[in-house]
């Protein structure tokens, strides 16, 4: 004779609890199906029905209140073994702080089944109202009757695409219902409903289940779906991120004796990122040390667009740059989110567009055209025209990153040229 | 051009080394949901990693995340501070179920949701007492490309070998900026053992083994029962109040970490002779110390420098080295010294300086300018 699913010992239940019901027949309906006990991996967590685990030979993991929904679906990604059943109890008020758990996993149509012990208010905790307790039901925080709806989570767990849904009292033999649920491949939930003996009943004298639940208008029922259940979709992987950063080939020597600190800014999608990162490259092939760092708004693709670099003949340890050697500015976004930086510069230089009201600085200022070569090449020329005029790396090697790169094609370099050599 | 020879220096950051670290070592499912500065991180562990899910909410991951790693999974996720403050009831009850995990945490400037793309060390006290009851998680703190790679692997193997969460500290300049970097420096990684429990005796999820761990059993086999609880549990795994064996396992639980972590104490001495300074800091300002310690060396000052990586459990040798120096200066991007309180609490001795700021990172300037003063 194979192992029960129960041990046999008395449920921890007060008298009349559905949940003792539900535990019995859930044990009866998944030896119906013929699961054995270290089949099922039982999910429960903080409420009534969590007290359950003991009782059970199944595995058992006991979480965080209303997270069950969640950490069954963990199990059940995570599971690669056919035959196994991942069961989740969970109460209403559980269901309640959790509802985003039981959907996700209802919309992914994971493989698992969620017995929703609806005993319409939080037992554990004195009686609450919760966000399933029917309308006009009694709680100890709601003596006149809860004033608003309960959620109807068999409706909202097939509209998020479950399987299989069903909502029955908790009365007589459930276990036919439940081994209809804990049968499915797919995302399955039962809602049981039941009236908590120590609150609900008391507060509610004379109210019957059916009655409750019908006047709440939550039919008891079937809905099923047809979406198709969870299975692992990766996109493609790659088997090593180190080996798509490929090494930079050894160009012409650098002639930097000292480090230099360098801020290229203008406006988003005017190519200064790509740009910072081509006079990067090319600064490694040179034999240097580099650093590059972007900064623009949140909106990435309006306002400013920010690359600092430092490059350096030696080891760079710090990246920071407060006051830079050399700013590159391009346009009205660049100069106004580095305008401080500029005024703060005692040495160094400013390379800015000509269109550009040059603010008030102890820096060298060389003002070309760039943006005649196009606003989205401006920062690619002011990179050329660095490399041509500044002496720190060669011309010739920017240019073969680029080419190496892809981004020359475009380039309107004859026009490049006529601003570089101006 | 003639033909060129490839060199070894790549153009790289910190989340690419940090991922592919992780995976090597073990890691093979990535859970996360999107944040700033966590977002390289995010877009390399769904390249990378085995699996790939995901979560509609930080709350959510941790619970896929335990929940696979129940299954035998390593899964591994990034996010920042807001993404960490929602995590953290869940992290409480991996902790408490012993399965194993790491959490790349990425600073940036808070309060609340602060200013995402600016980074900050500001999480560290918030590390130390993340757990209820203040038992202490295991914590590595990255400076540099290098600690990147290796630490990562580390936490792979913390995880594993004590199941438990791990998080791996760092920051958005750490994680999202781009240096030249030699990937033959890279020390070669290897997937961390793991042992699963093959006696005939019934399994008792929590019965510990000679070091305070317990054997561990996925719930996906049917040859034993497995019990997993994140409520006050005895060694099979059932609920109970307060019993002593429960206690007992509870207690357990601090003392596996603070005793093996031993086995992982993680930091850089850079000291020299007849120095009386000793410039203290972790994570990116690390890079800053380092650069301000070249700087008054070359000055001809004598100065010592100390980089903690392993940072919780705190281990007592830093307190060991600090105890050497008339003068130290502790430097960090906060306002309130965090690593100093959480070596000193919140009575620091007098020579314990403070180099700190919100919002930008510390320079070498400041570290220098404290150093002298």
């Amino acid at each position: 004779m194979t192992r029960p699913m129960l041990k046999t010992m008395p449920l921890p239940y007060c008298k009349g609890c559905g949940h003792d019901l539900i535990a019995k027949h859930s044990a009866a309906a998944l030896e119906k199906l013929g699961f054995y006990p270290l089949d099922v991996i039982l999910v429960t967590d903080i409420g009534c029905h969590g007290i359950i685990d003991k009782c059970m030979n199944t595995h058992t993991v006991h979480g965080l209140h209303g997270r069950s929904g969640a950490l069954g679906a963990g199990i059940s990604f995570g599971l690669q073994a056919p035959g196994k059943k991942v069961v989740v109890f969970i109460g209403d008020g559980g269901a309640t702080i959790g509802l985003q758990h039981i959907m996700e996993a209802a919309r992914l149509n994971l493989d698992m089944s969620v017995v929703v012990h609806n005993n319409m208010l939080y037992g554990m905790t004195g009686g609450q109202t919760s966000g399933l307790t029917p309308q006009g039901f009694r709680t100890t925080t709601s003596f006149e009757g809860n004033p608003y709806a309960g959620y109807d989570i068999c409706k909202m767990s097939h509209t998020a695409g479950a399987t299989y849904v069903a909502r029955v009292l908790g009365i007589g033999d459930i276990s036919g219902d439940l081994a209809k649920v804990f049968g499915q491949k797919g995302f399955s939930l039962i809602e049981v409903m039941e009236i908590c003996p120590s609150y609900g009943v008391k507060l509610n004298p004379g109210r019957k289940l059916a009655e409750v639940v019908k006047s709440a208008g939550r039919e008891t029922g079937v809905w099923t779906g047809s979406r198709e259940d969870f299975s692992h979709r990766q996109g493609k992987k790659s088997g090593d991120l180190l080996s798509e950063v490929s090494g930079i080939a050894k160009g012409s020597e650098h002639r930097l004796k000292n480090p230099l600190s360098i801020v290229i800014s203008g406006s988003a999608g005017e190519g200064v990122q790509l740009a910072a990162t081509l006079l990067a490259k090319a600064s490694i092939s040179s034999g240097l040390q580099v650093t590059q760092k972007g900064s623009y708004p949140v909106t990435v693709g309006v306002g400013f667009s920010t690359a600092e670099l430092n490059l350096s003949p030696g080891p760079i340890h710090f990246h920071g740059i407060d006051t830079p050697d050399l700013a590159i500015i391009t346009s009205e976004d660049g100069l106004n989110h580095n305008r401080k930086r500029i005024m703060a510069m005692q040495q160094g230089s400013l390379l800015i567009d000509s269109g550009l009201a040059v603010p008030e600085t102890s820096a060298r200022v060389i003002r070309r055209d760039f943006r005649s070569v196009g606003a989205r090449n401006a920062a690619i020329c002011a990179v050329l025209y660095f490399a041509r005029q500044f002496g720190v790396l060669t011309e010739e090697i920017l240019l073969h990153i680029m080419e190496q790169e892809g981004k020359a094609a475009k380039l309107p370099i004859e026009k490049i040229r006529q601003v570089i050599e101006s | 051009m003639q033909e060129k020879t490839l060199q070894d220096l790549v153009l790289t950051d910190g989340s690419r080394l940090i991922i592919e670290s992780l995976a090597r070592s073990g890691a093979d499912a990535f859970i996360c949901y999107p944040i700033t500065p966590a977002n390289l991180l995010y877009l390399y562990g769904s390249q990378r990693m085995e699996l790939m899910l995901a979560a509609p909410d930080e709350i959510t991951t941790l619970q896929w995340m335990t929940g696979l790693a129940a299954t035998g999974k390593l899964p591994v996720t990034a996010t920042s501070f807001p993404g960490f403050a929602l995590m953290l009831e869940s992290i409480n009850m991996a902790y408490m179920m012993e399965l194993p995990m790491v959490i790349v945490l990425v600073q940036r400037l808070g309060p609340a949701t602060g200013t995402a793309t600016c980074g900050a060390q500001g999480d560290l006290l918030l590390l130390r007492g993340m757990i209820s009851g203040g038992h202490p998680v295991p914590v590595l703190a990255t400076s540099s490309f290098n600690d990147c790679w290796t630490l990562s692997a580390r936490a792979s193997e913390i995880a594993v070998r004590l199941r438990t969460p791990v998080v791996l500290l760092t920051s958005k300049e750490e994680v999202m900026t781009q240096k030249s970097f030699g990937l033959s420096s890279l020390e070669e990684i290897k997937p961390v053992s793991r042992p699963l429990y093959d006696k005939d005796d019934p399994y008792q999820s929590y019965k510990a083994g000679p070091k305070g761990v317990p054997d561990f059993l996925p719930v996906s086999q049917n040859v034993h029962q497995v019990r997993l609880n994140a409520s006050t549990h005895d060694q099979q795994g059932n609920l109970q109040h307060s019993s002593e064996e429960a206690l007992s396992n509870t207690r357990r639980l601090e003392h596996k970490v603070v005793q093996q972590m031993k086995d992982y104490l993680f930091y850089e001495l850079d000291s020299q002779d007849g120095a009386n300074s000793l410039v203290l800091a972790c994570g990116i300002t690390a890079a800053a110390a380092r650069e301000a310690v070249g700087m008054m060396r070359r000055d001809g000052h004598r100065v010592s420098l100390l980089v903690p990586k392993t940072l919780l459990p705190v281990p007592q040798t830093y307190l060991e080295i600090i105890g050497l120096y008339s003068r130290v200066v502790i430097a960090e991007e906060t306002m309130n010294n965090q690593l100093g309180e959480l070596l000193f609490g919140s009575s620091r001795p007098a020579h314990i300086r403070f180099a700190g700021g919100l919002g930008k990172m510390i320079s070498p300037r400041e570290i220098i300018r404290e150093v002298m003063s």
